[in-house]
């Protein structure tokens, strides 16, 4: 147990990676065993996750350095930098790392029936785990360059998920998009490490934060990684990809690259926090954070509430969303520097925008596994084509009513403790930001109200006759998302204290990361 | 005058990524897309290997280290594997676009149907 | 395509395959390595494609072969670095073995190909899956290619 989770960072990496390259060995014996392995793999990985959960709360971070002769050994005797690659994860990595492992296996867990009709599947299965080998990677990593690596490949299998379904042409194009935009800034990333290696010799974050001095070519870095980053979690100048792409990928794998998006925020506020943390000017990056959030929300939300297809209709909320958690979070990057206004309000703002991170994950994940199914079971994403599903398939709408009050801030539903918290600490920053946030809360109300009343109530219409409920594995799939969010909504205070305050912690205080690695130099 | 040459690199950085994005930027026909991410990591991976040389410096194997002055190996790793990474991406790249092409018969992005809101 | 060069394509394949696994084998001493060494035998593979056509090949070796053969690279390299998993990941668990163990002399020598521990062996897992990997991507749109004009 203990080997296990000395272990355990580089494992959750590693046994994806293993899983998928077997995938295709295994499925040419047997479909059956393959399934297994998948659904095997991920919760392996999952119960990997919880124990060093468990073990980050109570004894803070860990590390791990790869190839050294023992993985606490990140920075060898006699060498002033970490010269291996490290994985460093603490309480924010690890929260991001529960995320996506928990999307992971419900998305897994779906698949295996909702793809029963399709061809290729031992490719399919290896994508899902290289694309959770890729997230995991992202969040856990140490270094700056293997950001980029891990960011690739999250992107390729992130694409070829997404154009998985080679038969329809905006499934492609989908995809095209995607990679297409990946590509452009993961090169991005890669020259803002250049940039990096090319000042200070150094790629590990906790090293580069000791030694960056913000000089010009620090600030040129800068803008291109938020640029990249924005561009990865289709913030809304850069989100143009987003509705493509999330509303063609085959079931279970949109959730599942929502997500990826979501790591690639994660990397966003790692090196905005922890990267150059209080040497940059906090107060106006902290605005250009904002700002980005404001128009993904409203743009997000005013594109939303017109489509008629499902899955659009979305796409489209999911960058809405996106814009909650870079509001809160950038509150708390404004006021970084400022000591007094940080212990007053900005700690609560970066906890509500951290809090909708992993509420946003659950019921937006639910949500789109919930348009997949009805997709599965009418062969229509068009909203004006369903009606009167809600007899036929009752647990599919329980979990779609679960999803969009939980999205629409209902109380008691868990978007509801994430979206106070973020109107009332975001209100004594400036008070407009705060009306936005609602008005933009209250269209969502209104878009999910429109699909509720067209999809599941009214008139059967004559498309939806026969209809019957989607299989199990895919009720399973759902009802693992429904439970968390039903579990949080239960208890957001115990979430908050236990696994948000410590995220919130680990993000504003830039020193315990680099002691984790530099430990004892000053 | 040994601080010009050593510039020379970065010039044709610049070139390479100025070039890259004004063929992503202009062009709309999905293979020059492709050619124009080519181009733009061809950049970057110059601009990453540029800033590793040292000048009359050796190189850095070893076993056969005469000089003591080695270009640094790092941001050859580096790029390496990039290049790896960039081979998989247009290989990707490229065949679905052959998958477009033979489902709509053009490769042209401004026809695409996809292309709303 | 022309007998000419199908004639010297014949000729020049056993060159470059014999370069390509010289690279993947020697990568550890000197410039190579595993992907560049495969990306070597994946041109003389293209080579082939090209001369003879993807149908003719693909006769000689299934695409599938190649798929399986690649898992096998992939899964080689991550349990090597598995291997050494009781210390460090990726450690490197066969220096001072029987198998590429000798420590490297200090200081300019002729270079000892039996060192690098688990390294030579990376590479050639690395070079297995670059060499499927990349011969399968020249194969598949070679293929794809063909279907396509057969079809109009």
């Amino acid at each position: 147990m203990d080997v296990l989770l000395a272990h355990s960072p580089v494992l959750i990496i590693a046994i994806p990676l293993l899983g998928a390259f077997l995938t295709p060995l295994i499925s040419r014996v047997s479909d059956k065993g393959r399934d297994v392995l998948v659904i095997a793999t991920l919760v392996f990985v999952e119960f990997l996750v919880i124990i060093l959960a468990v073990d980050i709360y109570l004894g803070g971070l860990h590390i791990y350095a790869l190839g050294a002769s023992s993985p606490l050994l990140a920075r060898p005797e006699h060498h002033m930098a970490p010269v291996r690659i490290v994985l460093e994860v603490d309480a924010m990595s690890i929260l991001m790392g529960f995320i996506s492992a928990t999307v992971s296996l419900a998305a897994a867990i779906y698949s295996v029936s909702f793809m029963r009709r399709d061809t290729g599947k031992d490719k399919f299965y290896t994508l899902l785990l290289l694309l959770t080998a890729g997230m995991m990677g992202l969040e856990f990593t140490g270094d700056m360059f293997n950001l980029f690596i891990f960011l690739e490949i999250l992107s390729l299998s992130g694409a070829a998920l997404a154009s998985f379904r080679t038969g329809f042409v905006d499934a492609l194009e989908g995809g095209f998009k995607y990679m297409f935009i990946s590509a452009v800034a993961s090169l991005m990333i890669l020259f803002a490490v250049g940039i990096f290696y090319g000042q200070y010799n150094l790629l590990n974050i906790a090293a580069l934060a000791q030694a960056i001095q913000y000089t010009t070519l620090d600030k040129i870095a800068l803008a291109l990684l938020i640029m990249a980053f924005i561009m990865k979690l289709a913030g809304v100048p850069l989100h143009m990809w987003a509705p493509d792409t999330y509303s063609v990928a085959p079931a279970g794998t949109t959730p599942m690259i929502y997500v990826a998006s979501q790591a690639c925020m994660y990397a966003l506020f790692r090196v905005c926090f922890t990267l150059y943390g209080v040497t940059l000017n906090t107060l106006t990056i902290g605005w250009i954070v904002i700002g980005i959030g404001l128009l993904s929300m409203f743009v997000g939300v005013t594109m939303a509430v017109y489509q008629s297809d499902i899955k659009r209709l979305m796409a489209y909320h999911a960058v809405s969303q996106s814009g909650y958690m870079l509001l809160g979070v950038g509150v708390g990057l404004a006021v970084l520097s400022d000591s007094q206004a940080l212990s007053t309000y900005g700690r609560q703002a970066m906890g509500g925008g951290i809090f909708h991170i992993i509420n946003n994950a659950m019921y937006k994940g639910l949500l789109f596994l919930t348009a997949e199914a009805l997709f599965y079971a009418l062969g229509t994403r068009d909203l004006n084509k369903m009606g009167g599903i809600g007899g036929n398939m009752r647990y599919t709408c329980v979990f779609f009513m679960i999803g969009a009050l939980a999205i629409s801030g209902i109380p008691p539903f868990n978007g509801f403790a994430s979206k106070l918290l973020i109107y009332e600490s975001v209100y004594q920053f400036n008070p407009m930001l705060s009306v936005v946030a609602m008005m933009v809360s209250i269209m969502t109300l209104a878009s999910f109200v429109k699909v509720f009343q067209s999809a599941f109530t009214g008139p059967i219409s004559p498309h939806v006759r026969a209809v019957k409920e989607v299989p199990k594995p895919m009720l399973g799939g759902m009802g693992i998302l429904a439970a968390i969010i039903v579990f949080f909504s239960l208890f957001p205070g115990l979430i908050m204290d236990q696994i948000v305050e410590p995220a919130v912690e680990a993000l504003i205080n830039q020193g315990t990361y680099m002691n984790g690695i530099m430990g004892g130099m000053s | 005058m040994t601080q010009c040459i050593s510039n020379i690199p970065f010039l044709a950085v610049a070139a390479l990524i100025g070039t890259g994005l004004s063929i992503i930027v202009f062009n709309r026909n999905l293979i020059k897309l492709v050619m124009g991410i080519t181009v733009l990591e061809a950049g970057v991976n110059l601009f990453l290997v540029g800033l590793g040389y040292r000048q009359d410096g050796g190189v850095p194997i070893y076993t056969n280290a005469c000089h003591t002055n080695m270009v640094l190996p790092v941001p050859q790793a580096l790029t390496l594997t990039s290049i790896v990474i960039g081979v998989a991406i247009t290989a990707f790249m490229l065949s679905m676009i052959m998958v477009i092409y033979r489902h709509t018969g053009h490769i042209d992005a401004k026809r695409s149907r996809t292309l709303k809101g | 395509m022309s007998k000419i060069v199908r004639t010297v394509s014949e000729l020049l394949m056993a060159f470059v395959f014999t370069f390509g696994l010289y690279m993947i084998m020697h990568g550890h001493v000197t410039p190579g390595g595993g992907f560049q060494g495969g990306a070597v035998f994946a041109s003389g593979m293209t080579l082939l494609v090209v001369a003879f056509g993807a149908e003719k090949v693909e006769k000689r070796l299934r695409a599938s072969t190649l798929s399986v053969l690649e898992s096998t690279g992939a899964l080689a390299f991550i349990g090597l670095a598995l291997g050494g998993v009781a210390v460090g990941f990726f450690y490197n668990f066969l220096v001072g073995s029987s198998v590429f163990g000798h420590i490297p002399a200090f200081g300019p020598n002729r270079g000892d190909m039996w060192t690098g521990g688990t390294i030579p062996l990376m590479n050639m897992a690395v070079g297995l899956k670059v060499i499927a990997g990349l011969s399968l991507i020249v194969f598949v749109m070679a293929l794809a290619v063909g279907k396509g004009r057969s079809e109009q």
